[in-house]
């Protein structure tokens, strides 16, 4: 089957991240195609953010390799693959809360337009980052909120903040986590429609536990369970899939249980 | 951006005219004690907004900023007791010397963060602390007497009070032009965006710390000017001025006026020292009332004395 995809944009293989006893990524192989909205889901605690901290660098695996657009992005530091294009988004929103809106996505623009060691010019008087952040702000549907300071900023403006942030990287492939969490319903409809416009321009990993959100979105999903992949495919297979309906079937008597 | 006129910036105005006339006032009234204390105010205001540019601005809580003090200071004395007097070589050497010694001590400090970040520049400025106090050819232990002040070539001359104070002064400024337009450069909101959120930083394609080692670096720069400048003044330098409750002095500045507020450790450096200068003429346990005001301050009104203002104005 692999043969007949393009060449991944990202590929991951063997990929395995313990902590102590724990296994958070076993053993695990993925890959994502140019285009695509790849969603990743599984049960709580299925290592689906460490598998994204490790494809950002935040994370190092302890084996394993990460591909990125042909190239091995094992070892890079997280600044460096974000130069190559991988962004991401935070499932804790992670802003930089006392500066404005525009100021966040001005610097993420600026850290993609050469080197910052300029020390004499007024930084928000740069007229193409400014542009340029103005532009994803609208994108987000935040062009109005753009003077305000984060921390005055509703939890959803900041979720679009997040992905305004991210996308002023201009990147070739957006990794979100949880870009949902914690929104109201008119909220998560609005990021669902936001993210299906995305998807045309950018290849996307999206991390969500909105199952509606991502059987709405996804090409192709991937279901985690314990860090393993246990099945991968376009979301009618994924529906029927045995293996899956257990695991969420387990995974429903275990919120009961703590719940 | 034109400066807003709000009370914070109104006084930083006042202050600022009556820095510049504060010679004519003391030629009027025949108070020379005034000018010599103002000239040492302005010299630690130089150090202290060099010390904010890193603990304000980079959220870089550095303990050991009174090192470069010491060695813009012993680059001058040294030289002079070496008969170069010329201030067009002391004072580079003492820029120089004090950059590299942040370059080597940011480079290996800015690996730790928090408590080890304060506790390591704290040990390296008692580091040189003691290695001054080695230096028997210079004194050792009772610091170095600087004969003749540094010499400009006639363009200004530091032995005359007025002079030196201006010169003083003009260092205060310009140093402080210079941090305003690195904090609001590319370079400063990068420095800034770190303090707020450094895994962010990261994430969006930042190296962090190349950013900090040289905001670092160029506070140290800033401070070693404010250590040629103090060996001028007090015609003297000691290991002293390096000892840790030095830099504690620059730190209760830096939070007395205000963090991260461009004019707050001027105001911080003018309240501190008029304080301690004050309270010393009916006590000489003056920090039994200075602890307890920075405490008021700490508790009541973060962000300083220019915190205050700025609510003030806000209503």
């Amino acid at each position: 089957m692999a043969d007949s995809l393009p060449d991944p944009l990202l590929r991951v293989d063997k990929l395995v991240r313990r902590y102590g006893g724990i296994t958070a990524t076993d053993n695990l192989s993925m890959e994502v195609i140019p285009g695509e909205l790849h969603a990743i889901i599984g049960p709580n605690g299925a290592g689906k953010t460490t598998l994204i901290s490790q494809l950002t660098g935040q994370v190092m695996p302890n084996s394993g390799t990460i591909y990125f657009a042909g190239r091995d992005v094992t070892h890079l530091p997280s600044y460096k693959r974000s130069r190559l294009g991988l962004a991401r988004s935070f499932q804790i929103t992670s802003l930089l809360k006392d500066f404005s809106a525009i100021d966040n996505v001005a610097l993420a623009a600026q850290a993609h337009d050469g080197h910052s060691f300029r020390f004499w010019g007024n930084a928000r008087k740069e007229r193409h980052l400014r542009d340029a952040a103005r532009a994803a702000l609208e994108r987000v549907g935040l062009g109005k909120r753009a003077d305000i300071v984060v921390s005055q900023l509703s939890h959803g403006e900041q979720r679009e903040l997040e992905l305004a942030v991210a996308l002023a990287t201009k990147p070739k492939l957006l990794l979100l986590d949880e870009p949902m969490a914690g929104l109201g319903v008119t909220e998560s409809a609005r990021m669902v429609a936001l993210l299906k416009e995305l998807r045309k321009e950018v290849t996307i990993v999206l991390v969500e536990h909105d199952m509606e959100a991502v059987f709405a979105l996804a090409d192709r999903i991937t279901v985690l369970v314990y860090g393993r992949v246990i099945a991968c495919g376009v979301p009618d297979a994924i529906r029927k899939d045995e293996e899956v309906k257990r695991a969420y079937l387990g995974d429903q008597h275990a919120v009961t249980r703590h719940g | 951006m034109m400066p807003k006129l709000n009370v914070s910036n109104a006084v930083a105005a006042l202050l600022c005219a009556a820095l510049v006339l504060l010679p004519v006032y003391s030629a009027v009234t025949g108070n020379i004690f005034i000018l010599t204390l103002f000239t040492r105010i302005a010299i630690y205001a130089l150090a202290a907004a060099s010390l904010n540019l890193i603990m304000g601005y980079g959220g870089m809580m550095s303990f050991g900023h009174a090192a470069y003090l010491g060695i813009g200071g012993y680059a001058v004395g040294i030289l002079a007791a070496e008969g170069i007097g010329s201030g067009f070589i002391q004072w580079p050497v003492a820029l120089a010397v004090s950059a590299l010694f942040a370059l080597l001590i940011g480079a290996l400090s800015l690996r730790t963060r928090g408590v080890y970040f304060i506790m390591i520049t704290l040990a390296f400025a008692q580091m040189a602390y003691y290695v001054a106090s080695a230096l028997s050819r210079y004194g050792g232990d009772d610091g170095l007497t600087v004969y003749k002040r540094s010499d400009f070539a006639g363009l200004i001359n530091l032995s005359d009070r007025n002079q030196f104070y201006y010169l003083c002064l003009a260092c205060l400024f310009g140093g402080l032009y210079l941090i305003w337009r690195i904090v609001n450069s590319r370079f400063g909101l990068v420095v800034q965006g770190v303090r707020s959120n450094e895994q962010r930083m990261q994430a969006i394609g930042f190296h962090a710390n190349r950013y900090r080692l040289v905001c670092f670096v160029i506070a140290g720069t800033i401070c070693g000017l404010a250590g040629a400048l103090l060996a001028n003044n007090t015609d003297f330098v000691s290991p002293a001025v390096m000892y840790w409750t030095r830099s504690g002095d620059l730190m209760v500045m830096v939070i007395l006026g205000g963090m991260g507020s461009l004019f707050g450790p001027v105001v911080g450096a003018i309240v501190y020292l008029l304080l301690e200068e004050l309270l010393s003429q009916f006590t000489e346990y003056s920090g039994l009332i200075l602890g307890p005001v920075l405490l008021l301050i700490v508790l009541f009104a973060r962000g300083g004395i220019m915190g205050l203002l700025g609510r003030m104005s806000r209503g």
